[in-house]
């Protein structure tokens, strides 16, 4: 960049006044904001003993869970879709031929890297029979980095704690219900 | 020569060539979708996939009169003045008509179907379907049944192409497949009792275009879009069948065939294509030993070995094969070209009389030959005319294996280089019995042997998949293979060992030493340069040298 650059315009900074070098009335504005917040709504909360408000737990992208079908069965065919799309790579699965006879696949294991995932939600995008989907819950705390790599049971377990408070979220899966 | 327009580009054809639509098409670089065309088996013309428009042009007028009906590409022969046209809408029309067909009672099970990401109903439905699906026919599961003890088959995702049933008829002459049923109804099936059971039928699989047929041994192991594929060779006999290695982060998953007319044209055997198991086997030896020698004293005849690095080990073993005098070595038919060439080069670097030896080549059976001309040799060794070739270069005298254990108390050596690598028990007692008087025994193999218990060191190799280079087959020709997978932790490609110690640079490169094998050895002369993928026939030279002698005595220049 060359100082004569006609394409640079040169801007001057604008000659302060009185007041303004005095900075007596930025000082005043500035403490108005405050003053201000002092006496208005508090939005802090008092985690973890009050609980922050999720907007829409459909749409917000927590611990993952592994949805059941009807008849109590992990939901997903192992179609590896979701790894696929995993730009984290913290999906892991082992399909084999499923011990159910309406069913040709299943994953015998399932397993994601909690402290892989990104929480990109891209998995759930690609399920093409809605059997994994991100919950609200966010606070997610373990001891040890094995105890964040969570299995089948694991994840199926969430579906329990979650599937009242957060039912299944596409209208296909509540349409057809055991039909997969 | 015959003159063919496709879509406006014009092509020519050899006088003494008979293609298709299809075929002439793909010389233009246009791809005619089709499911029950293969180059490989009759034309039946049933899946109507391939309709395009046709034509012929008047040659003198250069007018073009158009048939009123769409034909299909696989049925009509590219003449002169043939006219293909493949994008009009009438064709793609169709197109989407069949493919809407061939739908409406298709499971669309593509999240556990093998077959998707390499399937061309779902290929060209992406490419010709019209996206919605009108009939109201919900996605289900397909029915499935055994036909053979590797085939499954998936009868609902079958679009009745009946490849495979022409296959067992043309190609494996078992006839095992066929249709039953009329119409809608038709299914694929075997007789009651009479199962899929040849030598080929891995290859029904390959050709089924759609996931109908699976390939038990793959079944649901990986996704296909994961894997990588490699060029190789199949090392299963000395057919040497051109195949791809399919693997995933260093784990072989399944085998292809690879095209090569000049071998195996579309086909492998189950034998090839199954054996690779033995690849990730457990019992693989990993980690180079040396045996440390143990006193009397303690009175165990145990051998013991201790673990050493490859970097000292190798140096070491330099030093002691540099004073051991006399040198032998064994080359397993498992070797490469270069890798035989390698060794060799250094075993008379140290010993310019040493001995060279074939290793066992183990034959099984007889020859066992099909209609179409497919050939399952009972050599079930890779690179045996490799081998003899290379090795008769540097020796006048290349000893068989029974031959070099009968002279092997006779000729005094101080050291011995054996070579395995096979992917069964290749030695017995008894035989390795012989080797005990050798004072330097080096192993390299990659399964445990009475031979490897007696090695003075002990060096593991690699199995096929993780070896590159080239191998020549019993028809002397020399295809080239690329290694798909890394060796095991522990385990070093043979040629990499022969590369360090005869101190070339860098990282091992096949290619290099072919190259210099192709401008000293005169068998190889062929090989010089990039090869193609088919591989090059050894030969070629020796009939052309025969060709141009015979023209120069005639005195006929032509």
């Amino acid at each position: 960049m060359k100082q004569d650059d006609a394409h640079i315009s040169w801007v001057e900074p604008p000659k302060l006044g009185l007041s303004g070098r005095m900075y007596l009335p930025l000082l005043a504005q500035g403490l108005t904001t405050t003053a201000r917040h002092l006496f208005s709504q508090k939005v802090t909360t008092q985690f973890p003993e009050q609980r922050p408000e999720i907007g829409n737990p459909l749409i917000y992208r927590g611990v993952h869970r592994l949805n059941k079908d009807a008849g109590g069965r992990v939901k997903c065919v192992a179609c590896f879709l979701c790894a696929t799309a995993c730009p984290a790579h913290c999906i892991d699965i082992i399909g084999t031929e499923s011990p159910w006879d309406d069913r040709e696949k299943y994953p015998e294991s399932f397993t994601i890297d909690e402290l892989r995932c990104i929480y990109c939600g891209m998995c759930e995008e690609a399920c093409p029979v809605d059997a994994i989907e991100l919950t609200s819950m966010f606070d997610l705390t373990g001891r040890s980095r094995e105890e964040m790599i969570f299995d089948k049971e694991k994840l199926l377990s969430v579906y329990d704690q979650t599937k009242d408070a957060e039912p299944s979220r596409s209208q296909r899966a509540a349409s057809e219900g055991a039909t997969t | 020569m015959a003159r063919v327009i496709i879509d406006s580009v014009e092509i020519e054809i050899g006088d003494d060539e008979r293609l298709n639509g299809i075929q002439a098409a793909a010389r233009a670089g246009i791809d005619i979708p089709r499911y029950c065309w293969h180059p490989g088996l009759s034309v039946v013309a049933s899946c109507r996939m391939c309709l395009v428009e046709t034509g012929t042009r008047n040659v003198e007028t250069g007018d073009v009169v158009m048939l009123p009906k769409l034909v299909p590409a696989c049925q009509t022969p590219a003449r002169d003045g043939t006219v293909f046209i493949t994008q009009s809408d009438k064709v793609q029309h169709s197109r989407a008509m069949v493919e809407e067909d061939l739908l409406i009672d298709h499971p669309i099970d593509c999240p556990i179907c093998d077959k998707a990401g390499e399937c061309y109903l779902q290929d060209y439905y992406f490419k010709y379907g019209h996206g919605g699906r009108r009939a109201d026919v919900r996605p289900f599961t397909s029915r499935r049944r055994d036909v053979g003890p590797t085939v499954t088959l998936f009868t609902d995702r079958c679009v009745m192409c009946t490849r495979c049933v022409r296959f067992t008829r043309e190609i494996s002459g078992t006839s095992e497949l066929m249709v039953r049923d009329r119409g809608a109804h038709e299914e694929i099936d075997i007789f009651s009792g009479f199962p899929l059971e040849n030598k080929l039928a891995g290859n029904v699989v390959d050709i089924c275009p759609v996931g109908a047929l699976g390939d038990k041994d793959f079944l649901y192991q990986q996704r296909v879009w994961f894997m990588k594929r490699h060029e190789a060779v199949c090392t299963g006999c000395s057919t040497g069948c051109s195949i791809y290695v399919e693997e995933n982060q260093d784990r072989v998953y399944r085998l292809k065939p690879r095209e090569n007319e000049h071998v195996n044209q579309w086909w492998m055997c189950d034998e090839g294509r199954y054996g690779y198991h033995y690849v990730h086997s457990p019992k693989r030896v990993v980690g180079a030993q040396r045996r440390v020698e143990t006193s009397e004293e303690n009175g165990d005849n145990v051998p013991a070995y201790e673990n050493v690095e490859w970097q000292p080990i190798l140096d070491d073993l330099q030093a002691r094969l540099a004073k051991a005098g006399r040198l032998a070595a064994v080359f397993s038919p498992h070797l490469t070209v270069e890798e035989a060439y390698l060794l060799a080069k250094l075993v008379h670097g140290v010993d310019a009389e040493a001995t060279l030896a074939i290793g066992p080549v183990p034959v099984v059976g007889e020859d066992e030959s099909y209609p179409n001309g497919f050939t399952i040799r009972a050599e079930k060794c890779p690179n045996h005319r490799g081998l003899q070739l290379v090795l008769s270069h540097f020796t006048d005298r290349v000893l068989a294996f029974d031959q070099f254990l009968e002279e092997l108390p006779n000729i005094d050596v101080g050291a011995t280089w054996v070579t395995g690598g096979y992917p069964q028990p290749w030695i017995d007692e008894a035989s390795a019995s012989r080797f005990d008087e050798v004072p330097l025994l080096i192993m390299q193999d990659i399964f445990a042997s009475p031979l490897w218990e007696r090695a003075s060191y002990r060096l593991p190799g690699v199995a096929f998949a993780a070896r590159p280079g080239s191998y020549v087959n019993h028809r002397d020709r020399l295809q080239t293979a690329d290694w798909a997978i890394r060796p095991p932790a522990g385990a070093r490609v043979e040629g990499s060992v022969y590369w360090q110690m005869l101190g070339m640079s860098g990282l091992y490169r096949p290619q290099r030493v072919l190259d210099e094998i192709a401008a000293t050895v005169p068998a190889f002369a062929m090989a010089a340069g990039p090869l193609p993928s088919v591989g090059v026939d050894l030969r070629l030279n020796q009939f052309a040298e025969a060709a141009t002698a015979a023209a120069s005595e005639t005195g006929d220049h032509c």
